[in-house]
C-alpha cells in the first residue's frame, strides 16, 4: 500500500530547449503507459490544441485515456502544449478529479454531502474504510478498491449514497456494506 | 438539416403541442398518431439510480408481448421532484401515480391499467388512491402547493427531443426577441419582471444584462453556471436533465441582448446524465440552426460550448469559474473590474445560474407583469428548493417566493420521519446557515433569509431533527470550506482552518468558555476580509449556530456533553443493570474487548449483567445495536 502513497520527487522538463527542474508530488507505481495511448492523446491535443482555454478539457481527455495523469503524462501535454510543467501540475493538483495515482479497479466514493451527512453516511464510510484497511484517496493493495468521499450526485432522495463505478447504492446502513462489496470481489 | 424558418418553426410546434398537453391539463387540438396512452417514466438522476432504465426495457417487452406498441408511448422525461418515491412513473390521460415500481410491477400493470383500463390501486402512490377512487398526481400535498415555472418541463416532455420542447412554445420567446424587440426592451422587460439571480446572491438579472450592453467590444461573451456545488441542492441538474433547450434558448436571448455571437455552458463532471442530454440538445439546436448563423432567418449569429468542471467548489463562484473555462487553476479575481467589463477571456460576459435562465423565455412570452405578480415585494417569481435530509418527501419542490417554511416542510415535504422532532432547517449550503423553529413562519425570500442569519443560496433546504448535533453540523460545512478554499487569499485559507481547529476542540470535550468568543470575532474578520463569496459566506454556519443554538455548545464546552449523541468523543455507552439479562451478546462483539461481566444478577434474571470500560470502548455502537432488551444506551 505504502507504494501507492505519493512522494516528492524533482522533475525535469524541456521548454523551448531549456532544461527545467520542479519538485512535484509522484506516485511511486511505475508508469505503464502504451503507445496506443500516447497516440491517442497526441490526437486529441491535435484537435483540442487551438480551442480556447483548451489546457482542461485536454488534461480531462488525458484521464480518460490513462485512467490518471502521472507526471509523465502531464509532461507529454507540457510539451506538446508548450506551456510550463509547473503549470499543468498546478491544474492537476486543483482539481479534485484528477488523480495523480492510479485508482482501483473498482472506485467506491461515498457521498458525505449534507444530505447524505444528516442521514447517516459518515459511518458507512467508516465501515468501508475498516473493511478494506484502507482511508480517502487510498487504494488496496491488490488494486481492487478505492476508497473516496465526494460532495453530493444529486441523489438525495435516496439518501445515504454511494457509489462503485457507475452503480449507485442509496438508503445505505453500514450492515449492508459487506455484503455489497462481495458482489465485487 | 437547414435553418428551419419561422412557419416551420410553428408548423412543429402546432403538430406536437396536442401531445404534450396530453400529458397535462387539457386535450388542445388533435393528436396525429394512434397513442391513446403515454406513460412517462422519470430518466433523472434519482430514478435512474434506482433503476428506471430496467423499468423502461420491461416496459417495451410488455408493450410488445400484449401488441400495444401502437397505443402506448413511453416518454422517458426528466425529474418529477418526488425523488423519495422514485423510480416514478406516471400514465396520461389519468395521471396515474405509480411510486416505487419494479420491474416485477409492470406486467401486471400491463394488463390491468394499459389493456384492461383499471389503474393497479396497490402500486399507486398511497395519497392518490382515496375513497372516491383514485386522483391524479398534480392533486397530491407535495404538487398541489407548488408552482412550476422553471421545473413546468420537467417530468412532461421527453428532454431528448426538441421537438417537444417546441411543442412547448419552445423557442418562441427567441422568436419574439428576434423578430419583435430590441435589446433595450429585453432588458426593460427583466428589470420590470424583478428577476434576481437564482444562484444565492439575487442580484437583479436585467441589471447585470444592462451593464454588460453598455459595454462596446468586439467580443462578448454569455456564460451558464451549472456547476451546482451546494452540496444537497440539485435543481439545477434536474432543469439540465429534464429541459436543457430552455437554457439554450435563454442563453440565445441573452446573446441577442447583450450583443455576443458565443456562449459557455460550465457544467459539472458529476451529472453525467446533465451533460449527455446538454450534449444531444446542443446538437439538435445545431440541426435546426437554431444555433450557429443566421438563426431563424434573421440573420442573428450565436452558438454554445461545453466546458466540464473537475470538481472544485470554488468554480461555482463567478470569476473563479471564467478563470477555469480559460484552462487555469479556478481562482477567483478581485472586482472590479466586474465581469460584465472584463470577464472571460478579458471581454465583457455575463453569468447566470441555470435555473435563473430557466425563467427567462416564459417571462418574454408571458410579460413582467405575470412574473412580478408572483412572490414578495423584493423577490419576484418562484424559488425551486431541494428538500433533504429528515423529511419524508425529499425532492425538489417549486414554490412562489413568501411561502413559509411551515408550508414547505410540513404540507409539501410531509413532515419529519418517525415521529422526530424539528430542530432546524439549513439553508444556503456552506455559505448559509441554520433556521430553528422559531422561524417556522418567516416568509421565504432572498431579504428575509439574509436578516434571519442564512441566505437563499442556491436553493439546498436540508432539514435536520433532534438527533443531529448543531455543533458538528458547523464542523462538517466547515471541514468542507477548508477543502474546498483555493487557497488564494489569507483570511479563508488560514482563518477558516482556524475554525475547524477549535470547533474540533469543542467537539472533543477540550474547548474553552472564551472560544465562543475567539470564534465569533474570527467570522468576522473572515467575512470582512476574503477576496470571494466562498470565504466571505464560510462562517455563516458558524455564526447562525452560535446565535440559535449557543446552548449546545456550551453543553459541550461546560459540561462535556453532546445533547444529541453525535459527538463520539463525549459520548459514554451504558449498561443497565436492571435490563441486562446476561446473554453476553455484546462481549463477543465487541471488537475492542470493552465489556465485562459484572457480579450483579438483576431481580428476574439468571445471569449477571455486564459493564463496559469506557477507557478501552472505541464507541462504535455496535453494542447497542446488537443488544435485543435495549440495555445499552449513550448518554
Amino acid at each position: 500500500m505504502d507504494e501507492l502513497r505519493p512522494v516528492t520527487t524533482i522533475c525535469y522538463y524541456d521548454l523551448g530547449g531549456k532544461l527545467h527542474q520542479m519538485a512535484c508530488k509522484v506516485t511511486t507505481v511505475p508508469f505503464r503507459g502504451t503507445k496506443e495511448q500516447e497516440e491517442k492523446l497526441l490526437a486529441v491535443i491535435a484537435e483540442l490544441r487551438d480551442t480556447p482555454g483548451a489546457l482542461m478539457p485536454i488534461m480531462q481527455r488525458a484521464q480518460d485515456i490513462y485512467g490518471y495523469l502521472p507526471i509523465e503524462v502531464q509532461t507529454i501535454i507540457a510539451d506538446q502544449m508548450n506551456v510550463p510543467l509547473e503549470k499543468i501540475y498546478g491544474i492537476a493538483t486543483f482539481y479534485a478529479q484528477f488523480a495523480l495515482a492510479p485508482k482501483g479497479e473498482y472506485r467506491i466514493s461515498v457521498c458525505l454531502g449534507t444530505a447524505c451527512y444528516v442521514k447517516g453516511s459518515q459511518p458507512v464510510y467508516d465501515k468501508i474504510s475498516e473493511l478494506l484497511g484502507i482511508k480517502e484517496g487510498e487504494c488496496t493493495p491488490d488494486g481492487k478498491f478505492s476508497l473516496e468521499s465526494c460532495r453530493c450526485v444529486g441523489a438525495c432522495g435516496l439518501a445515504p449514497v454511494m457509489m462503485i463505478n457507475d452503480d449507485v447504492y442509496g438508503r445505505l446502513v453500514p450492515d449492508m456494506i459487506p455484503d455489497i462489496l462481495k458482489k465485487y470481489e | 438539416m437547414h435553418n428551419i424558418s419561422i412557419q416551420e418553426l410553428e408548423a412543429i410546434r402546432d403538430k406536437m403541442a396536442p401531445h404534450i398537453n396530453f400529458r397535462h391539463e387539457e386535450m388542445i387540438g388533435k393528436m396525429d398518431d394512434n397513442y391513446r396512452i403515454h406513460v412517462c417514466v422519470c430518466g433523472g438522476t434519482g430514478c435512474t439510480s434506482s433503476g428506471s432504465e430496467t423499468l423502461i426495457k420491461v416496459l417495451n417487452e410488455e408493450l410488445e408481448k400484449n401488441g400495444l406498441t401502437d397505443q402506448v408511448q413511453i416518454v422517458k422525461t426528466g425529474c418529477f421532484g418526488l425523488c423519495a418515491l422514485g423510480p416514478i412513473m406516471i400514465v396520461h390521460p389519468e395521471g396515474s401515480f405509480y411510486s416505487r415500481v419494479t420491474p416485477e410491477m409492470i406486467p401486471e400493470i400491463v394488463k390491468e391499467h394499459l389493456v384492461g383500463g383499471k389503474p393497479v390501486t396497490k402500486y399507486l402512490y398511497k395519497e392518490t388512491v382515496t375513497e372516491n377512487g383514485t386522483i391524479g398526481y398534480d392533486q397530491t400535498h407535495f404538487y398541489a402547493k407548488q408552482n412550476r415555472v422553471a421545473l413546468r418541463n420537467c417530468g412532461r416532455i421527453s428532454p431528448e427531443k426538441i421537438d417537444e420542447y417546441i411543442g412547448t412554445n419552445g423557442y418562441f420567446a427567441l422568436k419574439k426577441v428576434l423578430t419583435e424587440m430590441k435589446p433595450e426592451d429585453v432588458i426593460q422587460v427583466l428589470l420590470d419582471s424583478g428577476l434576481r439571480g437564482r444562484g444565492g446572491a439575487g442580484f437583479p438579472t436585467g441589471l447585470k444584462w444592462k451593464f454588460a450592453r453598455a459595454y462596446d467590444n468586439d467580443q462578448k461573451y454569455v456564460c451558464c453556471n451549472a456547476d451546482e456545488g451546494d452540496p444537497g441542492a440539485f435543481m439545477d441538474r434536474s432543469v439540465l436533465e429534464g429541459d436543457p433547450h430552455v437554457v439554450l434558448e435563454a442563453m440565445t436571448i441573452a446573446g441577442y441582448t447583450i450583443g455576443a455571437s458565443q456562449g459557455y455552458i460550465y457544467v459539472r463532471a458529476e451529472y453525467p446524465i446533465a451533460v449527455k442530454r446538454l450534449q444531444i440538445a446542443i446538437e439538435q439546436a445545431h440541426e435546426y440552426g437554431l444555433l450557429g448563423d443566421n438563426i431563424l432567418g434573421t440573420g442573428f449569429k450565436f452558438d454554445i460550448g461545453l466546458r466540464l468542471g473537475a470538481g472544485a467548489f470554488v468554480c461555482g463562484e463567478e470569476t473563479a469559474l471564467m478563470t477555469s473555462i480559460e484552462g487555469n487553476r479556478g481562482e477567483p479575481r478581485p472586482r472590479p473590474p466586474f465581469p460584465a467589463e472584463k470577464g472571460l477571456f478579458q471581454k465583457p460576459s455575463i453569468l447566470n445560474n441555470v435555473e435563473t435562465w430557466a425563467n427567462i423565455p416564459q417571462i418574454i412570452l408571458k410579460g413582467a407583469a405575470w412574473f412580478a405578480s408572483m412572490g414578495t415585494e423584493k423577490s419576484k417569481g418562484t424559488k425551486v428548493f431541494a428538500l433533504g435530509g429528515k423529511i419524508n418527501n425529499t425532492g425538489l419542490v417549486e414554490i412562489p417566493m413568501g411561502t413559509t417554511l411551515r408550508e414547505v416542510i410540513e404540507e409539501i415535504g410531509g413532515g419529519i420521519p418517525n415521529g422526530k422532532k424539528f430542530k432546524a432547517a439549513q439553508t444556503g449550503g456552506p455559505s448559509g446557515g441554520c433556521i430553528p423553529a422559531e422561524h417556522f413562519d418567516v416568509p421565504i425570500d432572498y431579504d428575509n433569509l439574509i436578516a434571519i442569519g442564512s441566505m437563499m443560496g442556491s436553493g439546498g433546504l436540508i432539514v435536520m431533527d433532534e438527533d443531529n448535533c448543531m455543533v458538528d453540523i458547523a464542523k462538517f460545512f466547515l471541514q468542507f470550506t477548508v477543502d474546498e478554499s483555493c487557497g488564494k487569499c489569507t483570511p479563508c485559507r488560514i482563518g477558516t482552518k482556524r475554525l475547524l481547529e477549535m470547533l474540533e476542540r469543542i467537539t472533543k470535550g477540550q474547548g474553552k468558555l472564551e472560544d465562543l468568543d475567539k470564534m465569533e470575532e474570527l467570522c468576522y474578520y473572515i467575512k470582512a476580509n476574503a477576496l470571494c463569496g466562498l470565504g466571505q459566506t464560510a462562517p455563516n454556519p458558524v455564526l447562525s449556530t452560535l446565535r440559535y443554538f449557543r446552548d449546545e455548545y456550551i453543553a459541550h464546552v461546560v459540561d462535556k456533553r453532546c445533547p444529541a449523541g453525535v459527538c463520539k468523543d463525549l459520548l459514554k455507552f451504558v449498561v443497565d443493570k436492571e435490563k441486562c439479562v446476561g446473554c453476553g451478546l455484546c462481549m463477543r462483539n465487541c471488537p475492542a474487548g470493552a465489556i465485562t461481566r459484572t457480579e450483579y444478577v438483576a431481580p428476574g434474571h439468571k445471569l449477571a449483567s455486564v459493564e463496559i470500560d469506557p477507557d478501552k470502548c472505541v464507541k462504535c455502537g455496535v453494542c447497542m445495536g446488537n443488544c435485543k432488551f435495549k440495555a445499552i444506551s449513550k448518554q
